[in-house]
């Protein structure tokens, strides 16, 4: 039984009088848990896909068609009102950027009580206790004196820290990690990926790790999926992934980062550059940086097949 | 081999305000003590975290920061004491490329104008002669003609660091500082802007000070690598011996981390900064006698630690 159950996810822009397909046809599912690792370069869609499963498009966006199916409910089909309960609550979300995602002008704690008191109906007293409680697991020596401080008195490291006190205080089945640790140092990102590890041993709970690093990757999670241009273009095990990729794309990726285990004297970098949404090509949206291109990767556009279990590939190689 | 650049002892210091309303002052060293030589036609890669003092090190070597002390000696001259008239002229010998792409490109320009100023500034080529040397340029730098009259909201991040290099190589420089060329941009183009630095390298005799956070990307331009921690240089030597061989406990965590595998050591938050070693706090390998003094950096030019746990 799966947890989360994302089927042909469509979300589009509408401006003047033109339409992008930020997310076009993205099916994936996160089982119960599990980490589910969504990986591509920015502009890919990521962001749009998680955003999407919490129906937090703003306009000019909107999501044109698809089934979210969470813990056996549609997303997509509940009312503004059903959907607030599931989201902080069921849910919960982390924010790349721990400096924005926070509210300067009250102390952090209060910010993890706000959450614990809206859907948990209990009273600011209790509230309190747990987010102290909550201060302890994501590892602050002195929860009470925390509790009482503002961001600017934290570090990066520790912002982020009270980010994901917030994504899990309700107790969450999944949480969606948006580039959590894009903007830290590298001894606090591993800190922090450490701790996202742990939460999800612990607590069953589910997540969805969004990123644009694929080194993060390797040792994080069970399956991964690559996406391009708004399409999931490879959904992977992971360490199958890093030993075979099958996608074009996925190979130029990793041979584009594979600095410290080999000895060529040049990357093999991918050509070209990332497409814009406007402008995008004809047929496989990969095809004009792609090494192995055939007529019909021009003319048509190939569907995503399951060639392995597990596996799932878009591209006429397979 | 011509020596290009000698930085011996420099420092900086910088004063902070305990309080927004506070009268009293912090001092941060953001560079204590930092030495390092470049020779013509070599890399450096300056690797360590933000906050290391590595972007310090590139402003106060192209003197946008005056250094507190130490001296930096280029191409056989002070440039701390130097007549401003003759610093001047020594300026397009050092070139420098930021990180940003999308802000050090001014929006308003055509491409054309961006490269042909320094060139028309520094009367590298006669009026008449520019189109033909920006086109070289560009092609240089593996853009084609068309982009001669773009604006850089034309052109994708890839392609506007490419421009940022070409301006850099138009004076025909010496020394070039990146700091941390390709840091905002997409993996897949990462690659190709590392590959233009490494053609480059080949190319020319150009002496490079490559400044960036990510070990993979420094690992493949730079023939030396400098490691630095909290404004100080706490590993240095040549590529492999740091790369295969490395000796400080920061090394070893930076080079694990960019492998993938974290390690699982938190800061030790209750230890008081004292006299000790700045990297006392987390270190793995850490001994009574870290907390006393700060290691000095011993070993020979091959390959040189500051760390006690290593003997």
């Amino acid at each position: 039984m799966q947890l989360l159950d994302v089927t042909d996810l469509n979300t589009s822009f509408f401006i003047d009088n033109n339409v992008m397909h930020a997310v076009d046809g993205v099916s994936f599912s996160v089982p119960k848990g599990e980490i589910f690792g969504l990986v591509g370069e920015s502009g890919c869609g990521k962001t749009m896909t998680a955003l999407s499963v919490m129906r937090l498009v703003q306009p000019p966006g909107r999501i044109v068609k698809g089934q979210v199916v969470f813990e056996g409910k549609d997303l997509l089909g509940l009312s503004e009102r059903e959907m607030e309960k599931v989201r902080g609550d069921r849910i919960g979300m982390v924010f790349q950027e721990p400096m924005s995602a926070l509210n300067p002008v009250f102390r952090v704690g209060e910010q993890i009580s706000e959450a614990i008191i809206i859907h948990k109906n209990v009273g600011k007293k209790e509230a309190k206790d747990r987010a102290v409680e909550l201060l302890k697991q994501v590892g602050f020596d002195e929860p009470e004196k925390r509790y009482s401080q503002y961001p600017h008195q934290l570090s990066g490291g520790q912002r982020q820290r009270i980010l994901i006190g917030i994504a899990i205080s309700c107790g969450p089945s999944l949480v969606i990690a948006d580039e959590p640790t894009t903007a830290l140092d590298v001894a606090t990102e591993s800190q922090i990926i450490n701790l996202l590890e742990n939460l999800v041993n612990d607590s069953a709970m589910s997540m969805i790790f969004i990123t644009h690093n694929l080194n993060i990757m390797r040792k994080l999670g069970k399956r991964i999926g690559i996406m391009y241009a708004g399409r999931m273009l490879e959904q992977n095990l992971v360490d199958v992934f890093f030993r075979e990729p099958l996608h074009p794309y996925s190979k130029g990726l990793l041979s584009s980062i594979y600095g410290l285990a080999g000895n060529q004297k040049r990357l093999t970098a991918i050509p070209g550059s990332v497409p814009k949404l406007a402008e995008l090509p004809r047929g496989c949206k990969f095809h004009p940086r792609c090494p192995y291109v055939m007529p019909v990767c021009r003319e048509e556009e190939p569907v995503i097949k399951e060639v392995g279990k597990g596996q799932w590939v878009r591209c006429y190689l397979y | 081999m011509g020596q290009v650049l000698s930085v011996l002892d420099l420092q900086k210091v910088y004063e902070v305000k305990r309080s927004a309303f506070s009268v009293q002052k912090d001092l941060i060293n953001a560079l204590c003590g930092v030495s390092l030589e470049l020779d013509k036609g070599k890399t450096t890669g300056i690797v360590g975290e933000s906050g290391s003092g590595k972007s310090t090190l590139a402003r106060c070597i192209l003197l946008l920061e005056r250094p507190d002390g130490g001296t930096i000696s280029f191409l056989g001259r002070d440039l701390l004491n130097m007549p401003k008239g003759e610093l001047k002229a020594l300026r397009r010998q050092m070139q420098i490329i930021f990180q940003d792409p999308y802000s050090s490109l001014n929006p308003r320009k055509r491409i054309f104008d961006t490269i042909a100023e320094p060139l028309l500034f520094h009367g590298i080529v006669d009026r008449r002669d520019v189109k033909d040397k920006v086109m070289e340029i560009l092609k240089n730098v593996g853009l084609d003609e068309d982009f001669i009259n773009k604006y850089p909201h034309e052109m994708s991040g890839g392609q506007r660091q490419r421009v940022a290099i070409g301006r850099s190589l138009t004076t025909d420089p010496a020394l070039i500082i990146a700091d941390e060329p390709v840091s905002s941009l997409d993996v897949s183009i990462q690659a190709q802007i590392v590959n233009l630095f490494l053609d480059i390298k080949e190319r020319t005799d150009i002496a490079m000070l490559f400044v960036s956070h990510d070990l993979n990307v420094v690992r493949f331009v730079s023939d030396e690598i400098v490691v630095m921690y909290k404004g100080r240089v706490v590993e240095a030597g040549l590529k492999d011996e740091v790369f295969l061989g490395p000796l400080h406990p920061y090394t070893k965590m930076l080079i694990n981390a960019a492998k993938g595998e974290y390690s699982r050591r938190e800061e030790d938050t209750s230890y008081d900064k004292g006299n000790g070693c700045p990297y006392y706090a987390r270190c793995e390998e850490r001994k009574d006698c870290c907390r006393e003094s700060v290691p000095p950096l011993t070993g020979s030019k091959d390959h040189s630690v500051a760390c006690f746990s290593v003997s």
